[in-house]
């Protein structure tokens, strides 16, 4: 857990750290932690960090910062089977998506920071939830080199993202049924569960973390995204609302040159 | 060996809602007051700022604000033939945690019970007749409507509660009306209210926290009109608009010179003296791993319901439920919500659902509770019915008509081209005691502390399986004659799943009843062991109405409030009630 210091110490560690933006986000990341360090005690003032908004973390940069080539390859191909691309709108690869997954994977939620892995494990109900051992980084690790490996016997030591689509989208349904079987600890169903999830996160969530790139995903459905106030549109029923989409950075006809 | 810390009146365990407003009014009564809270300080303009706070995926997805169960879970099974396993993930219920608890992301839907909520077993006996509560652990409440109907008036006031008094033929009666006018209806609401009033049905503006107008609450707090982003349900409010314990009463609050908040600061146990009676204060440790001694005259556990029932098992304090026997109180009437739902697609119909707030939404009360009869339908309770949009959030809700494949071409399409055009109705259910569902201390697994972790054991009792195909047949029928093209009634089905957001209202436990030989505390909350000891919040009650929880339990803890200052602290450390 990121310790919480005292007020003070917390300004000269942001100011050493550049107090940039995601800096400042991350200087306050153990909140998402219960116990985040030793108490504080607020009497007459409110409980407010001048200069540590806890505004979240921007993803930026290439290269991959968790999968393997491998990984990339199997999580493109099949990404985009989930959301092909066509005229409707981007594919998800196209997207971002499979940038999006590194991302997230090499970081909180891929090492489990909302997850409770400790032991005894055992299989549960499907009603008890997951009940693996692993973090989702493992979790992907583990479960796309079980899905190779199963997709390899039958198909003559080929890859997924080599296979032809309609072959690639049987052998997804058969993951979403839990028909493809995987040796291991991880079933195919509860790694296309996961996997869908992750997908529709990365194609949806605001492009600050990878996806949704340009804002397309929303504009393909019409979500105008982190706009502030709709009060005008309220009651004109039936009419469409003229705004185009927004993320928590703006867009780029927004911004001046 | 904890330090131990300077002697305060009142130690408050957890500073959500009910937190603040004991805080609130036992400052004002002159008490030095000290609330611990486990996790952090958390404000509008550090922590949910509008620049930031329309961010679905680190909000709701990966659980910003929410109870991180790496740090703090409980074990789950259906029935006791099952062994428990831990919640590994959030699924069905969102806790909250950190100053606020969930009164940040809480929805803003402020609902008071029917009078004959507080009369439930015995209003439904004298209606139906002994064998329409069979199976059934449900109770009386040991207070009716009309003793806490001013602390209901309380509540609306600091909160500043939306709505439209009278225009609900069900409604108890009201001292006053809704210090706001009712929000507007978005176009989804009103389909839903025009087809609702056709059939003869009384459809009225959910009574919301979500402001229609500026207000100035009596503590001088102000909050701002609603802007309809659509991030109100799982999130907070960057726009001061929703009611919460940040912007109806910790400002307040913290301009007192006899209040403190302590934050990093989790309860491990309430201290009693040898002969148990008497609670000396609270164990509690920061996140340094120091461990302190807490003492006060009073301990309030104004924590979630989960972790109030959880401190009273750990404590020692009562007799623990056993279902075997039926012995024992605390844990017992674990209950929860019944959730079902219609969803609706429109051809010729632009929604807009994006455009939202948390409780907007035109709802019908009249298959709730006892409003209708239930002559030979072989369930008692109810459901309000609501066309309801909160907003559009893509990656929870672009919905997709049955039958559509979940992923493809064939999903993307039907994606693009209903995301606009669809909406859903909510069927809000009672939830009603059955004896196998409790909470006890899990004999495996233990917390971060070492203390045995809380075990839930819960499924659906069939009464509330059947009172939700009902109810949710009705909503269809409205459904109908809303236009829609395609409707797909979604009535709730057993077995309970873990896994599913539902909502987060977990309720007792820690139940209030008329004598100690039927509950864990009494009217006001005051634990018939300890009588220094209080509990508020939603584990005072020994059932779930069919209505969000959190204006009940603000009453109550108001009711409680006032009886300590008038009564209590005359006498400290007597009963409130006789046992």
């Amino acid at each position: 857990m990121a310790g919480n210091p005292s007020r003070a110490i917390d300004r000269r560690g942001l100011l050493a750290l550049g107090a940039a933006l995601g800096t400042a986000g991350a200087a306050v990341a153990g909140r998402d932690g219960m116990l985040a360090g030793p108490s504080r005690t607020f009497t007459n003032a409110l409980p407010w960090d001048d200069g540590l908004t806890d505004a979240p973390e921007v993803t930026g940069g290439g290269g991959w910062r968790y999968l393997t080539e491998g990984e990339v390859g199997f999580l493109t191909a099949a990404a985009d089977r989930l959301i092909p691309p066509d005229a409707t709108g981007p594919g998800a690869s196209e997207a971002g998506v499979v940038t999006f997954l590194d991302r997230q994977l090499a970081g909180d939620y891929g090492n489990g920071a909302h997850f409770y892995l400790e032991g005894p494990w055992q299989k549960g109900t499907d009603t008890q939830g997951y009940q693996s051992r692993f973090t989702p980084a493992q979790f992907y690790r583990h479960a796309i080199a079980a899905i190779e490996t199963a997709v390899g016997q039958g198909e003559n030591g080929k890859g997924f993202k080599d296979l032809p689509a309609e072959r690639q989208d049987a052998l997804i349904k058969q993951m979403e049924s839990g028909d493809l079987k995987l040796d291991g600890p991880i079933t195919s169903k509860a790694f296309f569960t996961m996997f869908l999830q992750n997908v529709r996160e990365g194609y949806f969530s605001d492009p600050i973390y990878g996806g949704n790139k340009g804002a397309a995903a929303w504009a393909m459905i019409g979500f105008p995204g982190a706009h502030y106030d709709y009060s005008e549109w309220v009651t004109a029923y039936n009419q469409p609302v003229p705004v185009k989409p927004v993320g928590l950075r703006g867009r780029r006809d927004w911004q001046r040159s | 060996m904890a330090k131990v810390m300077p002697k305060v009146d009142v130690v408050l365990v957890g500073f959500g809602w009910t937190g603040a407003i004991f805080a609130q009014q036992l400052c004002d009564a002159g008490l030095g007051v000290l609330a611990l809270e486990r996790a952090g300080a958390r404000t509008t303009p550090d922590n949910w700022a509008t620049t930031f706070d329309q961010d679905e995926l680190r909000y709701m997805w990966r659980h910003h604000l929410f109870q991180n169960v790496k740090y703090s879970t409980l074990t789950f099974r259906n029935n006791v033939n099952q062994t428990a396993l831990p919640m590994r993930k959030l699924g069905s219920f969102l806790p909250g945690t950190g100053v606020g608890g969930a009164g940040i992301h809480w929805n803003g839907q402020i609902w008071r019970w029917l009078e004959s909520d507080f009369k439930l077993r015995s209003h439904n006996e004298a209606r139906y007749g002994k064998q329409a509560t069979e199976g059934l652990t449900i109770q009386d409440m040991p207070v009716d409507y009309h003793e806490i109907e001013p602390f209901y008036d309380m509540f609306d006031k600091i909160c500043g509660t939306s709505g439209q008094a009278g225009a609900n033929p069900f409604e108890a009666p009201r001292s006053a009306p809704y210090p706001t006018g009712p929000l507007p209806m978005t176009y989804g609401p009103k389909l839903f209210e025009q087809a609702a009033k056709g059939m003869g049905l009384h459809p009225f503006p959910h009574p919301a926290g979500n402001l229609s107008e500026a207000y100035t609450n009596p503590l001088g707090m102000q909050m701002g009109k609603c802007t309809f982003c659509g991030f109100c349900e799982k999130f907070g409010c960057g726009n001061y608009s929703k009611a919460s314990p940040q912007t109806a009463l910790i400002p307040y609050i913290l301009t007192k010179p006899n209040f403190e908040l302590r934050t990093e600061a989790e309860v491990l146990k309430v201290e009693r003296t040898p002969d148990g009676k008497h609670a000396t204060g609270v164990t509690y440790v920061d996140g340094s791993g120091m461990e302190y001694f807490q003492p006060a005259e009073i301990v309030v556990l104004t924590a979630y319901q989960l972790h109030n029932v959880h401190l009273m098992l750990v404590s020692g304090i009562g007799q623990p439920y056993d279902p075997a026997t039926g012995e024992g109180h605390v844990g017992k009437n674990y209950c929860y919500q019944t959730m079902s739902s219609v969803d609706l697609f429109f051809e010729d119909k632009l929604l807009n659902p994006f455009i939202g707030a948390g409780a907007l939404a035109s709802v019908i009360d009249d298959y709730n509770g006892d409003n209708f009869d239930h002559s030979g339908l072989g369930f008692i309770g109810g459901a309000y019915i609501a066309g309801m949009i909160t907003g559009a959030r893509p990656i929870e809700m672009t919905r997709v008509p049955d039958g559509v494949p979940k992923w493809g071409l064939e999903w993307k399409r039907a994606a693009a081209k209903y995301f606009l055009r669809n909406m859903s109705i909510s069927v809000h259910g009672s939830s009603y005691a059955q004896a196998g569902n409790y909470l006890s201390l899990d004999p495996t697994y233990k917390d971060q502390f070492g203390r045995p972790m809380l075990r839930m054991t819960f499924d659906f009792p069939g009464n509330d399986l059947k009172m939700a195909q009902y109810c949710t047949d009705r909503a269809a029928a409205i459904a109908k004659n809303m236009g829609a093209s395609k409707v797909h009634p979604k009535a709730r089905k057993g077995p309970y799943d873990l896994t599913q957001y539902q909502t987060t209202h977990n309720v007792g436990g820690t139940m209030m009843g008329a004598s100690p030989s039927g509950s864990v505390v009494n009217k006001y909350g005051q634990s018939w062991d300890v009588a220094n000891l209080f509990v508020t919040g939603a584990g005072l009650y020994p059932q779930n109405p069919g209505y969000n929880p959190t204006g009940t339990l603000a009453a109550l803890a108001y009711y409680a409030t006032d009886a300590i200052k008038s009564r209590y602290l005359k006498e400290a450390g007597a009963p409130l009630v006789a046992a």
